[in-house]
């Protein structure tokens, strides 16, 4: 039997056709499920009424009934999602993974570079994996283990199917990660409405979409890392200006400061402390930490904490996380004072240090009355809810998103021509001609690039295709027309097709995988720093590819005409040109060096290219009269 | 002719009003749509309609159409847990036959 929720006035389901949305935060740390009943959002909590889901999935080996089957089968394996795996983690360390979202999409040098989990690693094809008792295990597997547990949590508490969902992910993460994070919804039998980034989300839920427009900061200070956003909203669209942080400073390293301070006071050495009083420790000083936000003071191993010792304590990593922010402003061109308000997301911004150094910082109070763990997944929820079709049928609120990264394709000599600019909203389309570079070229590839540097070398290689059968015609006739296209997810495909016949090729970008947080936010930040030396790059490969073109257009006139039209001086002096030009690109020379001698070069053809011109229009009047000509 | 709440829906109503910030009650109405004919709809109500019948139950206002009340009267509303899953459950004496979800009832 069906149980009713209360609906808007007017707004009543038709009966079987109520559509079950959820909003997902998959998280490092933890993740939950959230959706919209009787108008209000709500998270859903599991039997035990427990709302976060912690992010590890522990994985036992086969039963021996199964051994028949050698390869483990998913089917027999035993999979333990949330705090049951947690428990399990201190036994079985190396079948027990945690924070696979850190593993999403990246390859194995960049995980190893990250500092290794302990787990074995195995480097499958595009994506790291964990070899595990049950076999190997993709992060886009673990991930789907745990929507699987969150899946399951939400059909119980709405009682039916869910018809779609929005999952969140953070506002750097690639298109390889946005993939990755989809597949594993795919996995879980999940259908996904959209991915929404997490401070958007966080925006939703504070209802900043349906005030003011402006600038706003949401600052994400999570488990295990810290994320600052800068969103600008206009017209009922988030652009994400900028984004930065530390994708490994969390409320665990409070708690290890804390700890740390505690051994001190009581004069312990904590490295001669084994793995077991350190975890004891550990966990004693998170209490504390947790408590500290509700009182003035506690004590913890007979030593007194107040709040003011903790925040001197934890000082160095707040600081930490206010430098991200600044710099995260300066990415956005922006002042503080242009910020028009912050949301605080994440456990760790219940502690009062934290929201107290926001506030000083920013010269205002941060929105922190909804509850920072459930912000994103209820804002997750509220879009899920729109987009399923359930809320107010005069579509008010149409939530678009942005393009992180600009996407492009490769010109000649490396350059990258950008044919979607970074915070073009979603979903999107944008075409542009291209054309051939040499005479009888009947083959292209399109080479496709994301990232905000000028050359190839400095983006990141998404997709590479050929268009093939174009016509041979001479270099720069052949009209190429190059379809960018991004869906609401921001998943890109790619057409090329060339207009004189219609020839046609395309690809559906599957991003081959591997480029860590750390990266993306550096391409982000070096398109700023190293704007000046792209620039010249940028000179100096158009230059030399005139002075290519020049050589290839004075040579053929050469062999066409020089015996005709030039005396064998003349025709010395183009030649020294000519090698004057070939020799500055050979040796890589400036700019400069290279425009001079295609200048040169141009002076002494001048006279030749005259004289050819003469010839053509001679050759073309002769034998006919004044009266035909006019 | 009466329309009531049980205590646990009247909590849960008052609660939800409360989170919504505004309206008067809870509107309980009858569509003829749904797999055996009729089929229940409950929702917020922001002020009364002119063929609206106004009922107190528990302390709450339920307003109810003219045209549904026939089907609704003597129904009692309550909210129940089954397992993770609550909701909203009309118990209605005029109800004949519901259909396998609940969702709509013949009379």
């Amino acid at each position: 039997m069906a149980l009713l929720q209360i609906a808007e006035p007017g707004q009543s389901a038709v009966p079987h056709q109520h559509r079950l949305a959820a909003g997902i935060d998959l998280g490092t740390t933890h993740s939950l499920i959230a959706t919209v009943q009787s108008a209000q959002p709500r998270v859903l909590p599991d039997a035990l009424g427990r709302v976060l889901l912690p992010s590890v999935v522990h994985y036992a080996a086969p039963r021996a009934d199964a051994d028949a089957d050698a390869d483990a089968d998913a089917d027999t394996a035993e999979v333990t999602v949330g705090a049951e795996a947690v428990a399990l983690q201190p036994h079985d360390p190396l079948n027990t993974i945690a924070s696979v979202k850190r593993l999403m999409g990246r390859g194995m040098a960049d995980v190893l570079k990250a500092g290794a989990p302990p787990y074995l690693l195995v480097d499958a094809p595009g994506m790291v994996s964990v070899s595990t008792a049950a076999g190997v295990k993709s992060p886009i597997e673990v991930s789907a283990d745990i929507l699987r547990s969150l899946k399951a949590r939400a059909e119980a508490s709405l009682g039916g199917e869910l018809t779609g969902v929005v999952i969140t992910v953070p506002a750097y993460f690639d298109d390889a990660q946005r993939q990755a994070t989809k597949d594993a919804a795919r996995l879980a039998g999940l259908h996904v409405l959209r991915l929404l980034n997490e401070p958007t989300a966080a925006a939703i839920a504070y209802g900043l979409d349906q005030g003011a427009e402006g600038v706003f900061a949401v600052y994400d200070l999570g488990g295990g890392t810290f994320d600052i956003s800068i969103l600008r909203l206009s017209k009922g669209v988030f652009e994400v200006l900028a984004t930065g942080g530390d994708s490994a400073l969390g409320g665990d390293d409070f708690d290890r400061a804390l700890a740390l301070w505690l051994a001190e006071q009581a004069r312990l050495d904590w490295a001669q402390l084994d793995a077991h009083a350190q975890q004891q420790r550990l966990m004693a000083a998170r209490a504390a930490k947790e408590a500290l936000s509700s009182q003035q003071a506690v004590t913890v191993h007979s030593t007194i904490v107040s709040r003011e010792t903790f925040a001197q304590v934890t000082q160095p990593l707040i600081q930490r996380t206010l430098s991200a922010t600044r710099r995260a402003v300066k990415d956005a061109k922006l002042e503080l004072a242009d910020i028009q308000g912050v949301v605080m997301v994440g456990g760790s911004t219940r502690m009062p240090v934290a929201r107290e150094a926001v506030a000083k910082f920013f010269d205002k109070a941060p929105l922190t009355n909804l509850n920072p763990d459930e912000v994103v997944a209820i804002g997750a929820a509220m879009q899920a809810d729109v987009l399923a079709g359930n809320a107010s049928a005069d579509g008010q609120w149409l939530l678009l998103d942005v393009c992180p990264l600009s996407l492009g394709l490769e010109t000649m000599g490396g350059l990258v021509e950008k044919v979607i600019p970074r915070n073009a909203t979603l979903p999107t389309s944008r075409a542009q001609d291209f054309t051939t570079f040499k005479d009888g070229q009947t083959a292209m590839t399109i080479h496709v690039v994301q990232g905000e540097r000028e050359t190839v070398n400095d983006c990141r290689s998404l997709a590479r295709f050929q268009l093939r059968g174009i016509p041979p015609m001479v270099a720069g006739a052949a009209r190429i027309r190059v379809t960018f296209q991004i869906d609401t997810d921001g998943l890109l495909s790619v057409s090329a097709q060339e207009l004189s016949t219609g020839v046609h090729a395309d690809i559906q970008v599957k991003p081959s995988y591997g480029l860590s947080d750390e990266q993306i936010a550096q391409m982000l930040t070096d398109s700023v720093g190293k704007a000046k030396v792209d620039m010249a790059l940028r000179m100096l490969r158009e230059a030399q590819i005139d002075a290519r073109r020049l050589l290839d257009a004075t040579e053929a006139a050469l062999a066409e005409d020089g015996d005709a039209l030039l005396s064998p001086v003349e025709r010395q002096h183009i030649h020294d040109a000519i090698n004057l030009v070939a020799d500055r690109l050979e040796t890589e020379a400036d700019t400069d060096a290279v425009k001079s001698a295609c200048n040169a070069l141009n002076q002494v053809t001048t006279a030749f290219a005259a004289r050819r011109m003469d010839a053509s229009i001679r050759r073309a009047l002769s034998g006919r009269t004044l009266d035909a000509i006019a | 002719m009466a329309v009531t709440l049980t205590e646990a829906a009247a909590k849960h109503v008052r609660k939800s009003l409360d989170k919504r910030g505004k309206g008067v009650g809870l509107r309980l109405a009858v569509k003829t749509s749904g797999c055996s004919g009729l089929s229940y709809a409950l929702e917020f109500a922001d002020g009364p309609g002119d063929e609206d019948i106004s009922f107190e139950s528990q302390g709450l206002t339920l307003l109810i159409d003219s045209k549904s009340l026939p089907f609704l009267d003597g129904t009692e509303l309550d909210f129940v847990k089954e397992g993770l899953n609550e909701g909203f459950k009309f118990n209605n004496p005029n109800s004949k036959a519901e259909c396998g979800c609940g969702e709509s009832f013949a009379v």
